[in-house]
């Protein structure tokens, strides 16, 4: 099933029980270090073998300690000086205060790249995970196919986010191409949306809904973990099959929700390439904006107007939102979350 | 048909109805899933003029002038370049991942050193970090070094095990594997190195497999590092080659473009086809996206 138990040397079902396969509680709650390295066993702490240790601890993490000063500790520190003054990167960097902040709140364009992301967001993330939990549900039957279908549904999810795929999904949502003329079939009204700033978004949810294969691999992992017995049972109680999926499948994926909807918002609000590339006629994303996603903007905005300053707030924005969003999931999650006994 | 007719009694029939629906519905997806990847390869062998307006799939005559024109590079660059510049940056990547984070998963799974929790929980918070809010300082600091046009910027992070994906994939691994194999090879006098060298690295060759093959396809897909650190023609990626098209012949050379595009999946394709258990298994056990 996975690479972990089918390579493991030994037949243990599942490499650590806290961090299953099916991705539940560790990776569901990984801020809080609930997957803490597990203390190594059976060691004596005898003082110069403490300290070898504590040595070659140290030696082998040493490209990821330099890596985590140099390219993101320092700078998220930077960043956030940054925040506060003008820095055109040529200049030295002048401290200005509040001022990147209350140029950022009342530039019109910003809050149309704050809009479009937000509607990305919230449309796009649903109906991916809702695609994603769909298929699942469909493919999670023991037939002839099965691996070949998931197989084949998980494909867009690595080519996706490619430049040529984005090349591709200008080309079927543009005037005159496939999707309008099946829209004009259904009698609704034509043109493409890839010209019409208003609709060239939907075309980039599409994309996002047509990589539904990832969180699809996740959720079918978590249906597999689900008891039989708890069906049976339902099936000899006479529940019928939605009410066997909303009490029974739904409560017990919920890990696997929770950390596909997690995953799935963070990595939304960061959508770039598709956004510049579907949106590009001669400049970066969109027709009047039609694509202006927030990182597009605060691309624009550092690298083509050379506003570091301005960048660096916009982008301590972003991880304000990210953290807010995520902090609220992880609230909330306390609400519709189910862990097993014992798995928290 | 046939199946239905020969079995006897209402449940077989209605499990082989169970069964056809099953397959339509998994053919309907299917067929809006490969629905662009025909596309493109039908567009490919088509005239300009007919790639985006034309509704049938595949031109009745095919042409291949998309793909001679290819030959022609794009902006006097030849297609070869691009692409060899991918595979190094792809390539490069895949050895410094492989390298940086296997050792720093050992020292976590492996290692009783002090300070290891705090490590551990820093390590995760960079899971969920947005990458954006390091775009800026990172490119400041690059340009201070004199590093802008060059591949170091698009590198050196693979070589520091920034990608704590991949930490944490090989470390869930590693924790699998049985104690007594590391503990034996302590009591025959193996230090750390050779542990790990000799005998933890050969037993995660699966977790290796999906991080190399994960580590390959986002190198080779990426574009916004390329895109800002990268000036240069002769130095841009397959995906900035694809970006030329798209700012200069997007509408004269739309063949030439629909057929670059096509011919940049390839590698991914292959690696798809070839690996698709690692991949696919790699996304189930630990539930990241690559």
């Amino acid at each position: 099933m996975d690479a972990a138990v089918t390579s493991a040397p030994t037949p243990t079902p599942h490499p650590v029980p806290a961090t299953g396969p099916d991705g539940r509680t560790a990776p569901a709650d990984p801020p809080s270090g609930a997957g803490r390295p597990p203390r190594a066993a059976g060691r004596t702490p005898r003082p110069h073998r403490a300290r070898r240790e504590n040595l070659a601890g140290y030696l082998f993490m040493s490209p990821w300690i330099a890596g985590f000063l140099l390219l993101t500790a320092g700078p998220m520190v930077a960043s956030l000086y940054f925040a506060f003054t003008d820095y055109n990167l040529f200049d030295a960097p002048q401290w200005i205060g509040l001022d990147n902040f209350t140029e950022m709140f009342g530039d019109p364009r910003w809050r149309t790249s704050v809009e479009i992301t937000g509607w990305y967001v919230v449309i796009g993330t649903p109906l991916k995970l809702a695609a994603a939990l769909g298929v699942a549900l469909l493919l999670n039957q023991s037939r002839r196919g099965q691996g070949f279908y998931r197989a084949a549904f998980y494909a867009p999810s690595l080519i996706g986010a490619s430049v040529s795929i984005a090349i591709v999904w200008r080309a079927i949502f543009s005037d005159g191409a496939a999707v309008d003329r099946a829209q004009q079939v259904f009698g609704m009204d034509a043109g493409g949306w890839i010209g019409d700033p208003d609709r060239i978004i939907y075309a980039l949810v599409a994309l996002t809904v047509w990589q539904f294969g990832a969180p699809m691999v996740i959720f079918l992992a978590g249906l597999k973990q689900v008891p039989r017995e708890l069906y049976e049972a339902a099936q000899v109680d006479g529940a019928s099959p939605w009410r066997r999926f909303w009490h029974i499948t739904l409560p017990m994926i919920s890990p696997v929700l929770f950390f596909n909807v997690l995953l799935e918002t963070i990595h939304s609000f960061q959508i770039f390439g598709s956004a510049y590339i579907i949106g590009s006629q001669g400049n970066a994303c969109g027709p009047a904006d039609g694509t202006l996603v927030y990182t597009c903007y605060l691309y624009i905005q550092g690298f083509e107007n050379s506003r570091m300053g301005l960048a660096s707030a916009m982008a301590w924005m972003l991880l304000l939102a990210v953290g807010l969003v995520t902090a609220v999931l992880f609230w909330s999650q306390r609400r519709w979350v189910h862990y097993e006994e014992g798995a928290r | 048909m046939s199946l239905a007719t020969r079995t006897t009694g209402g449940a077989a029939k209605a499990r082989t109805a169970g069964s056809i629906a099953w397959h339509l519905g998994s053919l309907a997806v299917l067929a809006v899933i490969l629905y662009p990847v025909v596309w493109v390869i039908g567009g490919s062998f088509k005239p300009n003029d007919e790639i985006v307006g034309s509704l049938t799939l595949f031109p009745a005559d095919p042409l291949t002038d998309n793909y001679r024109r290819l030959a022609d590079g794009i902006a006097d660059i030849p297609i070869s370049t691009f692409f060899g510049n991918s595979l190094f940056l792809a390539v490069g990547s895949v050895v410094g991942v492989l390298i940086s984070s296997s050792l720093s998963a050992y020292a976590f799974a492996k290692i009783g050193f002090a300070g290891r929790g705090v490590l551990f929980t820093l390590m995760i918070g960079t899971l969920l970090l947005p990458y954006h809010v390091l775009l800026i300082p990172q490119y400041v600091l690059f340009q201070k070094l004199e590093l802008i046009n060059t591949y170091t910027p698009l590198l050196l992070g693979k070589y520091l095990a920034t990608d704590a994906f991949f930490v944490f994939l090989m470390l869930q691994f590693m924790r699998g594997l049985p104690k007594e194999l590391d503990e034996a090879a302590r009591l025959d006098g193996c230090g750390h190195l050779r542990t790990y060298w000799s005998i933890v690295l050969p037993l995660c060759r699966p977790a290796l497999i999906t991080s190399a093959i994960f580590t390959f396809i986002n190198a080779w897909n990426d574009f916004m590092g390329p895109l800002i650190y990268l000036n240069e023609p002769e130095k841009y990626t397959v995906s900035l080659g694809l970006k030329m098209f798209v700012d200069q012949d997007g509408v004269a050379n739309y063949g030439g473009m629909i057929a670059m595009s096509l011919v940049a999946l390839l590698p991914v394709v292959a690696f798809f086809l070839a690996f698709q258990r690692y991949l696919i298994d790699g996304m189930a056990t630990s539930g990241l996206k690559g």
